[in-house]
């Protein structure tokens, strides 16, 4: 980016930044909290009603647990109604299983007009695809450290 | 050096047509809309055909609102959003007439009437239509994300229009007169958020205008309405502030077409952009008050943001054009 320095106008770009409108913090903060706050609320609940309504336990209820919620976010992104969520609550709808499955879905319904191989199969992982492969790579990393720190204390 | 050409045979704009989504039917200047849709897809089964069905309607529209047949055309000159413009040259496969495509981001609409007016002025073509076109949809999957993710947007950022334009550019005939255009400069300050399109582009209208001011002449008081393309209510500003630093005050003159397009109070922030909002909002709002006299002299600088989604992912900063064209009321 050698050639790129000549034409940067870095007063022009602090001016920029002075007059730009800034993101309420205080509300989308708050909008996140309450949303976000209610979808953990409801995949909660799921876990209670199965915990004690069907006795399950540990791995197995989390499972259902968290196929229950991104079946829903799927569901809902399908209807047209997560983005709505989304663009409310920003964070707080994004962070949840929720929003994964809305980040699966999403691509996997827009670019269907691109064919099924192409377009929804291609397609599927562009946005969930990092968070995906950053997980694999963090895990294995963590994995590693505690099977180390297990061996030497 | 020089980029001011003037147009002594005064090519006038004898027709226009405007197709508008359902967004902007429901704005602020929505009553002077020629096809208002209810479906942004416009009865097609994908947005690119949805787009390129909305550039079709606005040509054959003005040939038909200009009483002209098809044949008195000589060259289709447009221009859209899409990768490899194929909104233009798939509404244009289904014409006989020449095709040119053009491309300059959300500047290619005063591009096309500056190839246009040059082509009937040196009287190469007698009938040239000129056009472009932007849909929210389409555009939005190429360069953000798909719209069932639940995203929020940044309070700089714009909306891209659903809507497409076109202007009949012919020798002979009554309408407004195109006079004067002059030919934008790639401008880059080293802006690098492709949210903050806005103030990407207002140093190219800047730069565009001085170059018109100084090489005319004129004053910013010559002119009955300064109608920038799609800066939105922030570019605005910083258009204001830095052409009065050059010297020019262009407060009373000036108005933004992105930010007529939209009512205010609505959640997009600065307002419309893309290629279709100066082709939407002059061959509609602007060219219906140049017929009546409203307006006698108009100054049209559309403003592109030159870039791409892999140039952003590369990190470079976003450059920008202006072009401006001079459009006489002939009352």
């Amino acid at each position: 980016m050698e050639d790129n320095k000549d034409f940067i106008n870095k007063n022009y770009i602090e001016y920029v930044k002075g007059v730009s409108p800034k993101t309420n913090q205080k509300r989308t903060l708050l909008h996140a909290f309450w949303v976000g706050g209610v979808i953990c609320s409801i995949g909660q609940t799921f876990r209670y009603l199965l915990q004690f309504g069907f006795n399950l336990s540990g791995d197995e209820l989390s499972g259902y647990v968290s196929m229950i919620m991104i079946f829903l976010g799927a569901f809902l992104t399908g209807l047209g109604i997560y983005d709505r969520i989304g663009k409310y609550a920003g964070g707080g709808s994004i962070v949840p299983i929720t929003g994964f499955a809305n980040s699966v879905v999403s691509p996997a319904i827009e670019f269907k007009t691109e064919g099924f191989i192409y377009g929804t199969a291609a397609k599927m992982f562009v946005i969930a695809g990092p968070i995906i492969v950053f997980g694999i790579v963090s895990s294995v990393i963590v994995g590693l450290l505690y099977f180390i720190g297990f061996r030497i204390f | 050096m020089k980029r001011t050409i003037y147009f002594k045979n005064h090519p006038k704009i004898i027709a226009t047509s405007t197709v508008a989504g359902p967004k902007e039917s429901n704005g602020s200047i929505n009553k002077y809309f020629e096809v208002k849709l209810n479906d942004d897809m416009f009865g097609e089964d994908t947005f690119e055909k949805a787009e390129t069905k909305m550039l079709y309607t606005v040509i054959k529209n003005s040939i038909k609102n200009a009483k002209y047949d098809e044949d008195n055309i000589d060259c289709i000159i447009a221009g859209d959003l899409l990768n490899q413009i194929i909104s233009s040259t798939f509404s244009a496969r289904k014409f006989k007439c020449g095709y040119l495509g053009v491309y300059n981001a959300c500047a290619t609409f005063s591009e096309s009437l500056i190839v246009g007016a040059s082509m009937v002025d040196g009287g190469y073509m007698n009938n040239v239509i000129c056009c472009s076109s932007s849909h929210f949809s389409s555009a939005e999957r190429q360069y953000r994300y798909p719209l069932e993710l639940g995203n929020t947007r940044p309070p700089q950022s714009q909306w891209t229009i659903t809507g497409a334009g076109a202007s009949l550019i012919s020798s002979n005939g009554v309408g407004p007169m195109i006079t004067a255009g002059t030919i934008g400069r790639v401008v880059d300050y080293g802006i690098t958020d492709a949210n903050n399109m806005g103030a990407a582009m207002a140093p190219a209208a800047c730069d565009t205008l001085f170059a018109h001011f100084k090489e005319t002449g004129l004053t910013p008081d010559y002119y009955d309405l300064i109608i920038t393309g799609d800066l939105g209510t922030l570019g605005s500003r910083i258009l204001k502030d830095l052409i009065w630093e050059k010297g020019y005050d262009i407060e009373k003159q000036h108005v933004d077409c992105g930010e007529l397009v939209y009512n205010i109070c609505e959640q997009e922030y600065q307002g419309g952009s893309g290629a279709g909002c100066s082709a939407l909002v002059f061959n509609s709002y602007v060219y219906n008050k140049l017929n009546k006299g409203l307006y006698k002299k108009v100054l049209l600088v559309a403003t592109g943001a030159l870039l791409s989604t892999v140039s952003t992912q590369q990190g470079e900063s976003i450059p920008a054009i202006a072009h401006a064209v001079v459009v006489e009321g002939n009352i």
